[in-house]
């Protein structure tokens, strides 16, 4: 397949230049290479300018609310686990407002993957600070500039054992779709973190300051220690990692652990039940 | 002596912790077996350990499915029961453990006697032995009670227990020197169900097709979350433990949009969380159906007792506009059909459908024939085909829906106005006419609304809806005042010919377990104002006593 087997005649609402163009180009790349058809896809996304993504891609898709885009993309896969589904977010969205499922859904390693536009900024309500703007970074309400450390997507993922984690940088589109392609070819829970310069609201964190600031990492990533270390790195000053960070094969997912798979693998919206069944299940309340 | 020939209320009353709820499905079952007519209530202190307990089992030769007063028989194992009970244990033969001094009952050595049998646990089954044997169980059919409960749990435990209910038996043989029990057992009763609200409706989610669940737990929804899971590998569920309350609504609408019918259980607060992605399924038009067990609020309120509270939240949740319905079962003989309809009307019309009920509902008991549900599934799902569009306008404002995968369609919903597409827009023609056609279908979920019962055909009426339908039917039936009863188990939208009908009566009250009459403003919009209000709030349910007084001091 094409990445113009993708493409969506549309009118696109990201600023010129904003580093969600390459994001979308990388994973119309990954996509094609997998071969995945658009009709067996589903891009789940919250709110947000990575939220409008699944907009711009000819797919099936569900654009929920804000930070609950991971239940409902952890629901569909269950429902039906012959669709590739993936779940785009941004740092606010998925580590601010749906933080909560974020950490729960690693511990349920869902077979799908989750990608999050990582601008350390707030972009649709133009410019306040997110879960992962650094210390020190102003805005019209942060006047004072950001006192909190920073949210670390990659430690926190690794500590609690996804099954995949990478980071990327959108302004190196061959090599975020290499890890696209890795997170979503996957069998388990796929995070990749995508740092992506906000053009318009972080004059701080621009193409160039990430590029000075990142390095791509050659370590093993299924040694879970060394891996920890690296999700440290760049916090505090130094530079980022790039790559996989982490990756653990062979683990079952949220799918396989449901029962109902167990001896079955019909997707569940297409099975039906006996009538016979709940009869006996009516009569057996005879007995108290 | 004092004699009671028949409808004998018996109450167990104890501390948590001390297994009550064991005795009531210990003598629910010998009784039943018996061939009496039985009904449970319980009511419990938001605590694991401690407090004031207490069940009300009636027993009677005829069908008994109301919460009443009064206390023929109080069973006190704890020192604060018979004060528990107060003005409701006026005239009532209290049988009490000897080591509880109560003045004016009778001592049984219940908790000596445990002690005897390896330790205070027992006590629970040794009072019912006792009551057993008071109320004319047999032996053989109150063992088999025994064994019913506790086999599942090995044979020495089976084994302590049935040593301990033949010793309670044993103790009773006093008590029927005291008082004389005579109730006519029923063969009929012996083929029929027992069944509480919980599992009434629960049967009815499966009938409706229910395929996934997830719920956050609270009570007194736990029960039917509880119920899904237990019964997820017979019916091809899936049930998961979300996080939180938002979580799980929001894999219900995942769940859905895939094409698996879903359901999701909560109380008032976990409710109020939900309310955002309550306003999403009416965006993106996918089918969930939401069950509120109700209990007092606001906020944590009062999380093991009853209310009728939440109406106002379940009408007015979600922001913007779009259709909804709200169906309020009322007994255990229609809740599988109303649950199971519940399913179909959110697919028909694809909207949030709610089912309210509440902590009284979903906790009682009765015995009742076994229920064959009626309603079938309905599938309205398409498979979709090149250039398929999720909203496309249509003259009734319902679209084809399809799900990912199956066609070779795309199926794209999206929480911003969109067009029939699923693509955000912001033309302000497309917008009108999704506001249009999202909420046309009100007028249709009007037309194929659930009609109220009508019970009697007299001058006066009591309206009630949901979980009042027993009380106020068995004080009416047991009235000789001129006063029927209607009975809605759909309270919103409310069929067209609600108002004809109300007027039809000479005076009207409004019953309900709320203090602000919720219903009764509700039938104000429809232009219907009732003479009068019976609202209780303190966390308990309607008796028969109290609507009864209601109807002669009040209503006439």
């Amino acid at each position: 397949m094409r990445p113009e087997d993708y493409d969506m005649e549309t009118d696109i609402a990201w600023c010129p230049g904003c580093g969600n163009f390459s994001i979308l180009r990388a994973l119309k790349m990954a996509l094609a290479e997998l071969e995945i058809p658009p009709e067996r896809l589903v891009l789940v996304s919250g709110i947000g300018q990575a939220g409008k993504l699944p907009q711009y891609m000819r797919c099936n898709h569900f654009n929920g609310l804000h930070g609950r885009s991971l239940p409902a993309a952890v629901a569909i896969k269950a429902v039906n686990p012959e669709l590739t589904v993936i779940d785009v977010s941004g740092d606010g969205c998925m580590y601010g407002e749906g933080g909560n499922h974020f950490i729960h859904n690693i511990r349920r390693n869902p077979d799908i993957t989750t990608i999050v536009h990582d601008n350390m900024v707030y972009g649709l309500t133009k410019g306040q600070a997110s879960p992962t703007s650094q210390p020190g970074f102003k805005t019209p309400v942060q006047v004072h500039g950001v006192f909190e450390e920073p949210f670390n997507p990659i430690a926190v993922a690794v500590a609690l054992g996804a099954t995949f984690v990478a980071r990327a940088f959108s302004g190196d589109v061959e090599r975020t779709r290499d890890i696209l392609v890795e997170a979503i070819s996957h069998h388990g829970y796929a995070l990749v973190d995508i740092f992506q310069p906000c053009v318009t609201f972080n004059r701080v964190n621009t193409f160039q300051w990430f590029r000075e600031h990142t390095y791509y990492t050659e370590h093993d990533p299924e040694d879970r220690l060394l891996a920890f270390e690296k999700s440290l790195e760049g916090y505090g000053g130094g530079k980022f990692p790039l790559g996989v960070i982490y990756r653990v094969e062979g683990e079952r997912t949220f799918e396989e652990n449901l029962s109902i798979y167990r001896e079955d693998s019909t997707p569940l919206w297409r099975r039906s039940h006996d009538p016979e069944k709940l009869k006996r299940l009516i009569e057996s309340k005879r007995r108290v | 002596m004092k004699r009671i020939c028949d409808d004998v209320s018996l109450v167990l009353c104890g501390e948590a912790g001390q297994g009550i709820q064991t005795v009531e499905t210990l003598l629910i079952g010998a009784f039943k077996a018996t061939g009496y007519h039985i009904f449970s209530s319980k009511e419990y202190m938001s605590r694991v350990r401690g407090g004031e307990n207490s069940t009300l089992i009636r027993v009677s030769s005829r069908p008994v499915r109301a919460f009443i007063e009064r206390v023929d028989v109080l069973f006190a194992l704890s020192p604060g029961a018979v004060e528990h009970m107060g003005d409701r244990a006026k005239e009532t033969l209290v049988i009490a453990d000897d080591g509880l001094d109560e003045e004016g009952a009778i001592g049984l050595p219940i908790i000596a006697e445990a002690e005897k049998l390896g330790g205070r646990i027992f006590a629970n089954v040794v009072a019912a032995g006792a009551a057993a044997n008071l109320f004319g169980v047999n032996e053989e059919t109150f063992d088999g009670a025994v064994r019913s409960l506790f086999e599942r749990k090995g044979p020495d435990i089976l084994e302590a227990d049935l040593r301990a209910g033949r010793k309670g038996y044993e103790l009773g043989e006093e008590l029927r020197g005291h008082l004389e029990i005579s109730i006519e057992p029923q063969t009929s009763v012996r083929e029929h169900v027992v069944l509480n609200g919980t599992e009434a409706v629960g049967i009815g989610c499966i009938a409706g097709g229910c395929r996934f669940m997830s719920s956050y737990p609270m009570t007194p929804s736990t029960p039917l979350q509880i119920f899904i899971s237990e019964n997820a590998d017979e019916f091809d569920m899936v049930f998961e433990q979300a996080e939180d309350e938002i979580a799980a609504i929001n894999m219900c609408l995942g769940a859905s949009y895939a094409g698996a019918r879903s359901l999701v259980a909560t109380s008032g607060s976990g409710f109020a969380l939900m309310e955002e992605a309550v306003g999403l399924a009416g965006m993106i038009e996918t089918p969930v159906v939401i069950y509120i067990g109700q209990r007092p609020g606001p906020a944590v309120g009062l999380p093991t007792r009853t209310a009728q509270e939440d109406l106002n939240l379940a009408l007015y949740s979600g922001p913007g506009e779009f259709p909804r319905a709200i169906l309020a079962p009322g007994k255990l003989e229609d809740a599988p059909d109303i649950a199971a309809h519940a399913f179909n009307l959110a697919e028909r019309y694809q909207v949030p459908v709610f089912l309210l009920s509440d902590q009284y509902l979903a906790d009682l008991y009765y015995n009742l024939p076994a229920p064959v549900v009626s309603v079938e599934p309905e599938y309205h799902l398409v498979r979709t085909w090149e250039g398929y569009r999720r909203f496309e306008f249509t003259d009734d404002g319902i679209s084809p829906r399809g799900i990912p995968g199956h066609g070779s369609g795309m199926v794209r919903v999206d929480s911003d106005e969109h067009d029939e597409e699923g693509l955000i827009t912001e033309d302000m023609d497309v917008r009108r006419r999704m506001v249009e056609k999202r909420n046309m279908r009100l007028d249709m979920l009007r037309d194929d609304a659930l009609k109220p019962e009508v019970i009697g055909d007299n001058s006066h009426a009591l309206i009630c809806w949901g979980s009042t339908y027993w009380p106020v039917r068995e004080a009416i039936e047991s009235s000789d005042a001129d006063v029927a009863m209607v009975h809605f188990s759909q309270v919103y939208p409310l069929p067209h010919d609600t108002l004809e009908l109300l007027e039809s009566f000479e005076r009207t009250a409004v019953v309900e377990n709320n203090y602000g009459g919720q219903f009764a403003d509700l039938l104000k919009l429809e232009g219907f104002e009732a003479d009068a209000r019976l609202n209780r709030y303190d966390g308990m349910p309607f008796s028969v006593e109290g609507v009864a007084g209601f109807i002669e001091e009040v209503l006439l």
